[in-house]
């Protein structure tokens, strides 16, 4: 019976690739709303990934890893002082203005790292060296700053080349390759005094202490430890990970865009697939009656109904996904665009979309359920 | 299961409540015995098709008995009948009702499938069925490639497929031209051949007259004669074939 069922199916063309399409879809909408809300998510902390270590510390009012709220310059060595901190350094965080050659400024994202040790600079350098950055004036520039700075010049900027922070020259002796902002600027990397430097005078320039832990404490234990001997607010990496996270879903309208797009996915595919499916019931009605006449249970029709939807569905649902998965994967090498499918997104639309087949199933099996199978003699 | 054929006895029937209630079944009795085709004929609205919806057990009866082949089908739960009608029962409609996006050889093995029947066992079960109602080129053809003819004979292979003792069928030749007409009750006259098997034809198209063995008239939602020879159908019906 369960054949009869596919042959039904596809017999009918026009209603199946209907059904396909609400389900694909569906699949489509709510897979690009839930990818590209994941992708934005990761840009929200980008400095975390980019100047990685285990435990950063900061003002007690910091939630999110952008946050600017300087520490004292002595906080640094409140934090060496705290028992199972292996190293504490320094990092300055700011966005900037930074000026070209032809006069035009650009937005930055300006890093600045511990002079004698340098953790937390770039790995992945496409140019250049890292140790250069002890050199005076010296900064090191992301590929996305190669693009933004070049427009209109004749051929890319690159090591050796300069442009202006504040009046203050800075001379390009590294590219690198790191995760891009969610403000979209450039990262530029240098060293925390030159930083300050290049930063507008103010008193206080300590953006975060980064720490690790010595060998046996761990990072948890380590940051709960500094936040109640320096009364500084420590986190751990995926702490400050999870709360900038949760900044950026409680304070600004992603969330809610994102969600109304995931939303009219699920409805429009809802909307589509239960009435195509229902109308290929009632088309069928008659078929349905004549296989009840012939003996069929309804425990039966239940089960053809059931594959049916099941099978359109999963059909929808790959067609979706795949063409979610191409349209990520070459806008990804196009450039900057949010697109992140972590495991979770397939999984989440795989349930939307069972839900969709099991209300469009049910609809279908309550009309067979109340169909009168003396009909099929009228 | 020895075949009593089938007997009806004190049948009521009412479609509707209130103002609109009609009573289409009146203490109806009837009945058809094996090895015999016997027809149901009477005016248009007299309740024919309703009577052979009560024999299948695809309609419930107000009151009365209803038996078939021994079994009291007023008496079984919807499940049982159903299971009853896919094991003993085969339907020839007015309209064909195969299912469109089937081949013939596909819709005649639908009755098998029902039974579970493997369904290599069922496709040549369905083949040989095919070629008994003279149509086994047509296997892969769907309903809408063929002539009404055609879909009937294919409606009759799939009544017939799964060696059913009790063929029901309403309206058989009244979609159809006469000729066709005569092709089908031919075949239905020789499926009733066999001695263990009733075959009931619901009709009022008087060509097909000829091809009883009995019939019994209704009027009004009763049986007001039955006619038990083919000489007294010819005595009383003389326009037949
Ligand atoms: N489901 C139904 N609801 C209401 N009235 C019905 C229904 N089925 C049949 N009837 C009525 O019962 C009467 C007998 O119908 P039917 O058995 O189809 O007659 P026949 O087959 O002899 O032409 C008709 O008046 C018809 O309108
Ligand atoms: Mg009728």
């Amino acid at each position: 019976m369960i054949r009869i069922a596919l042959k039904m199916l596809f017999g009918d063309r026009a209603k199946y690739v209907m059904l396909i399409s609400g389900i694909t879809f569906a699949t489509l909408l709510m897979a690009q709303g839930m990818s590209l809300f994941c992708g934005l998510m990761t840009w929200t902390f980008s400095t975390l990934r980019n100047v990685s270590a285990p435990v950063w510390v900061a003002d007690p009012m910091v939630e999110q890893v952008g946050d600017n709220l300087p520490l004292r310059d002595t906080d640094t060595d409140r934090v060496r002082s705290v028992e199972g901190v292996a190293w504490a350094v320094p990092l300055y965080q700011g966005n900037l203005q930074a000026r070209l050659a032809d006069g035009t400024s650009k937005l930055v994202t300006l890093v600045g790292l511990d002079a004698a040790t340098l953790i937390g600079a770039p790995a992945d350098l496409l140019a250049g060296r890292i140790d250069d950055l002890r050199m005076p004036n010296t900064v090191i520039l992301d590929e996305y700053g190669v693009e933004r700075f070049s427009a209109g010049r004749e051929r890319p900027i690159g090591v050796g080349d300069v442009f202006e922070i504040n009046d203050r020259e800075a001379r390009i002796v590294a590219i690198c390759r790191v995760h891009r902002s969610f403000t979209g600027g450039p990262y530029v990397f240098t060293t925390y005094d030159r930083a300050t430097q290049y930063a507008p005078n103010v008193r206080k320039m300590l953006s975060y202490v980064l720490a690790s832990p010595r060998d046996g404490v761990s990072a948890e234990v380590l940051a709960r430890r500094i936040t109640g001997e320096t009364g500084l607010r420590a986190f751990t990496e995926s702490e400050l990970m999870w709360s900038t996270i949760w900044w950026y879903i409680r304070n600004t309208g992603i969330p809610i865009n994102v969600g109304t797009i995931v939303i009219i996915g699920f409805i429009i595919g809802a909307a589509i697939s239960g009435q195509t499916f229902y109308s290929f019931v009632l088309e069928n009605t008659r078929h349905f009656a004549a296989l009840r006449a012939m003996g069929a249970s309804s425990g039966e029709l239940s089960a053809m109904l059931l594959v049916q939807a099941l099978v359109v569905g999963f059909i929808g649902f790959g067609v979706g996904l795949g063409a979610v998965a191409f349209l990520g994967t070459n806008l990804l090498r196009l450039g900057r665009v949010p697109f992140l499918m972590l495991w979770q997104v397939p999984a989440i639309v795989a349930g939307a979309v069972m839900l969709i087949v099991m209300i469009s199933a049910a609809l279908g099996i309550n009309r067979i359920a109340r169909l009168e199978p003396a009909i099929v003699f009228r | 299961m020895a075949n009593h054929g089938i007997r009806v006895s004190g049948v009521d029937k009412s479609f509707g409540r209130g103002e609109a209630r009609t009573t289409v079944l009146k203490h109806t009795d009837f009945g058809a015995e094996t090895g015999r085709l016997t027809m149901l004929v009477g005016p248009s609205g007299c309740g024919k098709t309703t009577l052979l919806s009560i024999i299948a057990g695809t309609l419930q009866a107000d009151g009365g008995e209803i038996e078939v082949l021994g079994q009291r089908l007023d008496r079984m739960g919807a499940n049982a009948v159903a299971r009853f009608r896919a094991r003993h029962l085969g339907f020839i409609f007015q309209q064909f009702n195969l299912i469109p996006t089937l081949t013939a050889l596909e819709n005649v093995s639908v009755p098998l499938l029902i039974q579970k029947v493997d369904y290599r066992v069922a496709e040549q079960k369905a083949r040989d069925a095919l070629a008994w109602v003279g149509i086994a080129d047509h296997a892969d053809f769907r309903p809408a490639k063929m002539s009404g003819g055609q879909q009937q004979r294919v409606a009759i292979a799939r009544a017939l497929v799964h060696d059913p003792p009790v063929i029901l069928c309403d309206e058989p030749t009244s979609s159809l031209d006469s000729e066709n007409g005569r092709m089908v009750m031919g075949l239905l006259r020789r499926a009733a051949e066999r001695p263990d098997r009733v075959v009931l034809v619901v009709t009022h198209d008087n060509r097909t007259y000829g091809f009883a063995d009995r019939m019994a008239e209704m009027e009004d939602g009763r049986i007001h004669r039955v006619l038990e020879t083919q000489q007294e159908i010819q005595r009383h019906h003389p326009v037949g074939v």
